[in-house]
């Protein structure tokens, strides 16, 4: 008997069982379902949420590969392995297997885990209520691991997971239902609850934080340190990196945030297969576009000294906020969130404009934790409702005047 | 003078086994079956018991709750079985036809001298009323309300539909007659639709507001139509009256005879011969299907269209308001990694990895698979793409969802019907059933509101 019809007969046997979900969340993996339609419309559209969800994944890939080499690539740099440094994205220092092997050995632990601990989560609430195992948690999946710093401890990711899949989507009723975007949500779970492992300048590098302790006990090695360019910025540094260091990525943070040249790839591909909302990355960009030239304007116009603690990351050039923190990333794979954010396509301007707005606000004035987007981007998954209420409203408005215009 | 409609918003979906333009007189039927379900809203009080001897155009039973409203035998001979359900509900009622065809005769209408009522008073007594729907709430018009405008849309987007320009040929003092008596009945205007490119017998009709329309379907759905021209508001009614209707009320005025004929077309990809039957209301498919033949033993036979017909089995009927019969292959089977694959078969808004933007000309062969399993609403702005109303699809319908009236009837809820959520549900990702919940939420409506 084939595999196929196996796995029908099996269906059968478990249909209406609590195993259910669980079971057709595996046939379904495999198997696109011989589910008809019944009434209404007979014939249906390629897309489902599963295609849907896969696509957002194709376009994380690139940036997944990326966060390997460069974990390895940056471990090699700290502790002195690496000291030729070429121009150019395809350079021989950085592609190299031996920064391969440090980024699949701490890289894939993280993707391992928020998979498992995640869908484990939803297996079982899918398996308690009866409803089938959704699809939301296979980006969120991948976005967590791309948005922690790299030597994360496995067990508090696990419980971030726990958290934010619970608390952020069960919940509300699962995918669809949430206010807030779940990946975000672990993210400031790690935030605020660990925050010596979320920020600072010791985390975003593999093996800092065990050389700081080896340094402070006496050790003679160079001491290096591992911060990211917007927590040097915030503490009144240069840049440090060049340009374009800075826009393919061989920089330190997050995993999966550092290039902005694949983030962009993965935006157009997301746009070209209408699945990102274009109108969300490009407001988002304009936001920050916005805020940045204020600050410029504010430091060109000298309202504020030197002296000021806001002064550099004030007068950092506008569109290098596009290029350094994870910016790019948040707009172009937190917001863009279906669910989370504005639903209609007039809200979707203003609540990237807000995103690009705030992130850049949030950058400059907390230096502690200069990482602003995510913040931002929560703090506009609450008022999507909101921004969408009004919109709907000026439809509704409309509808109005016309019916008086017809009285009068 | 007519006027251009261009809508830009919506999608064709191009099908295989499109009717060829011949007619064939289909093998008349031994039994005609009229579901009193096909009249949405409408509590069936029974004229005709079985037994019964009737003529065409006699009534076989008429509307509870106005009873000047009769729905009538589309043939004469013997009511032989009323098909109840649970609480007595009628399902079905089935006329044996006789061979040779006797009408009752209504007598020749005085159009030109006829006042309102009493054209609405000989069109509810000879079963004609049937034909004159209205919005909001997409039932058949009440005759205590006047409406605003009538609107009839000639022009047919739906995939695989039967073509008007074609089944209209030879009809137009039918047409005519129906379109001046109806227009008696409004203040308005009897805004009549054609397609731009089309060589229509509708558009040398008298009496009415011609307009032109293009773009992709939904341009030949009469409620895109009406947002367009004249938007249903709170508070008002237009009627709509399909053209194949229009002439079997025109047929009616002119010679008295309640004629239940059409030209119905037989399509889909499945179907060896596909081309147009002249049927009656109420026939057997299985006189039309096994003349066209059937290339497959798994296949779905829908009466109407694909994307707002009804699925009936192959000794079924056709439908009372439709004038095409379509079959597609079943597409009851898994296939592997089928979410994940590239796909070239099928048809899709988006362009993760599915290449139907490549090929805009293709004709479809789809499936009544659904291509993934129903979830809550996920994804958003890809119904909007499909949709031309100024009214926001999924908001519109998570009221409905929620039962909330005041939402629903602020966001639009008078101006649509199901079949304006037909492109909406074919696109939705989440497999959301669209015209389901919008048929439910004006059915809360006419409950709450009236």
């Amino acid at each position: 008997m084939a595999l196929k019809d196996k796995l029908h007969d099996l269906k059968v046997k478990y249909s209406g069982t609590k195993m259910s979900p669980v079971f057709n969340a595996f046939h379904t993996f495999l198997y696109a379902p011989n589910e008809v339609t019944h009434s209404g419309g007979h014939i249906k559209g390629a897309d489902d949420l599963k295609r849907t969800m896969n696509t957002v994944i194709m376009a994380l890939v690139p940036c997944l590969i990326f966060g390997m080499f460069n974990a390895g690539y940056q471990h090699h740099v700290a502790t002195g392995e690496i000291t030729t440094f070429t121009e150019g994205f395809f350079r021989t220092e950085f592609w190299t297997w031996d920064n391969l092997v440090v980024g699949l050995w701490k890289v894939l632990p993280l993707v391992i885990v928020s998979y498992v601990v995640g869908l484990a989560v939803e297996m079982f609430f899918a398996a308690k209520n009866g409803h089938e195992v959704e699809e939301g948690y296979l980006v969120t999946g991948m976005l967590v691991p791309l948005i922690v710093p790299i030597d994360i401890p496995l067990w508090m990711l696990a419980v971030a997971v726990i958290f934010g899949v619970v608390l952020g989507k069960e919940v509300f009723g699962g995918t669809g239902m949430n206010i807030l975007n779940p990946a975000l949500l672990i993210r400031a779970f790690l935030f605020f609850a660990y925050p010596t492992w979320m920020s600072g300048d010791k985390v975003w590098v593999h093996g800092a934080v065990e050389r700081t302790k080896e340094i402070a006990a006496g050790a003679n090695v160079d001491a290096i340190s591992g911060e990211t360019i917007l927590g040097g910025l915030a503490q009144g540094k240069d840049l440090g990196y060049s340009v374009m260091d800075m826009f393919y990525g061989f920089i330190p943070g997050s995993v999966g945030e550092t290039s902005t040249l694949l983030i962009l790839l993965g935006a157009a591909f997301l746009i070209f297969s209408k699945i990102g909302s274009w109108r969300i990355m490009l407001s988002a960009l304009l936001g920050a576009i916005v805020m940045g030239l204020i600050f410029n304007f504010v430091v060109d116009q000298e309202w504020i000294s030197q002296g000021s603690k806001f002064y550099t990351l004030m007068s950092t050039e506008f569109w290098q906020h596009l290029i350094i923190g994870g910016f790019a990333f948040g707009a172009v794979y937190m917001a863009t969130d279906p669910v989370s954010a504005s639903q209609t396509n007039k809200g979707k301007w203003i609540y990237g404009f807000l995103i690009g707005f705030i992130s850049i606000l949030i950058r400059v004035f907390n230096p502690a934790y200069p990482e602003g987007v995510m913040l931002a981007i929560l703090l506009m998954n609450v008022f999507a409702p909101t921004i969408d209420h009004y919109v709907v409203q000026g439809n509704v408005k409309k509808r109005m005047k016309r019916l008086k215009a017809k009285t009068v | 003078m007519s006027k251009d409609i261009r809508i830009k918003k919506g999608l064709d979906i191009k099908l295989q086994g499109e009717a060829e333009q011949i007619t064939t007189n289909a093998v008349a039927s031994n039994v005609y079956t009229i579901l009193p379900i096909d009249f949405h809203g409408i509590i069936p009080k029974l004229v005709a018991k079985a037994g019964t001897i009737v003529k065409a155009g006699e009534p076989l039973f008429y509307n509870k709750s106005v009873e000047s409203m009769n729905f009538v035998s589309p043939v004469s001979g013997e009511v032989i079985e009323v098909v109840r359900g649970e609480k007595r509900k009628i399902l079905a009622v089935k006329v044996k036809a006789d061979k040779e065809q006797s009408f009752q005769d209504n007598g020749r209408f005085n159009i030109e001298a006829a006042s309102a009522d009493s054209i609405k008073e000989h069109l509810l007594k000879t079963g004609c009323w049937s034909f004159v729907k209205q919005r909001p709430y997409d039932i058949i018009a009440n005759p205590e309300k006047s409406p605003k405008s009538i609107f009839v849309s000639g022009y047919a987007s739906a995939p695989l539909a039967a073509n008007y320009d074609y089944v209209l040929k030879g009809k137009e003092v039918e047409l005519q007659a129906a379109i001046t008596a109806l227009g008696k009945l409004t203040e308005g205007q009897v805004h009549v639709t054609v397609g731009k490119s089309s060589n229509s017998p509708l558009a040398g009709l008298n009496d009415v507001s011609l307009h032109k329309i293009s773009g992709p379907h939904p341009s030949g759905n009469v409620g895109t139509q009406i947002a367009k021209i004249d938007p249903v508001n709170k508070g008002e009614t237009v009627w709509t009256v399909s053209p194949q209707d229009l002439v079997i009320i025109g047929e009616l005025l002119l010679t008295g005879r309640f004629n239940a004929e059409r030209i119905v077309s037989v399509s889909g990809s499945v179907v060896k011969n596909p081309k147009y039957y002249k049927a009656k209301i109420g026939a057997e498919l299985s006189t039309m299907i096994y003349d066209a033949g059937v290339d497959s033993e798994n296949f779905r036979l829908i009466s109407g269209n694909v994307l707002t017909g009804s699925a009936v089995k192959p000794d079924g009927f056709l439908g009372y308001y439709h004038n095409e019969v379509v079959l597609i292959p079943e597409g009851d089977d898994y296939e592997l990694f089928g979410w994940n694959k590239p796909i070239f078969n099928k048809i899709s808004t988006s362009r993760a990895l599915t290449f139907s933007w490549l090929t805009p000309n293709k004709k479809y062969d789809l499936t009544t698979n659904t291509n993934g399993e129903h979830r809550a609403f996920v994804v958003t702005g890809n119904y909007e793409e499909v949709f031309p109303l100024d009214i926001y699809p999924m908001q519109l319908m998570k009221a409905c969802m929620v039962q909330d009236l005041d939402e629903m009837e602020a966001l639009g809820m008078y101006e649509v019907a199901p079949e304006d959520f037909a492109l909406t549900e074919f696109v939705c990702p989440s497999k959301q059933p669209h015209q389901e919940i919008i048929r439910k939420g004006l059915d809360l409506m006419i409950k709450e509101i009236g």
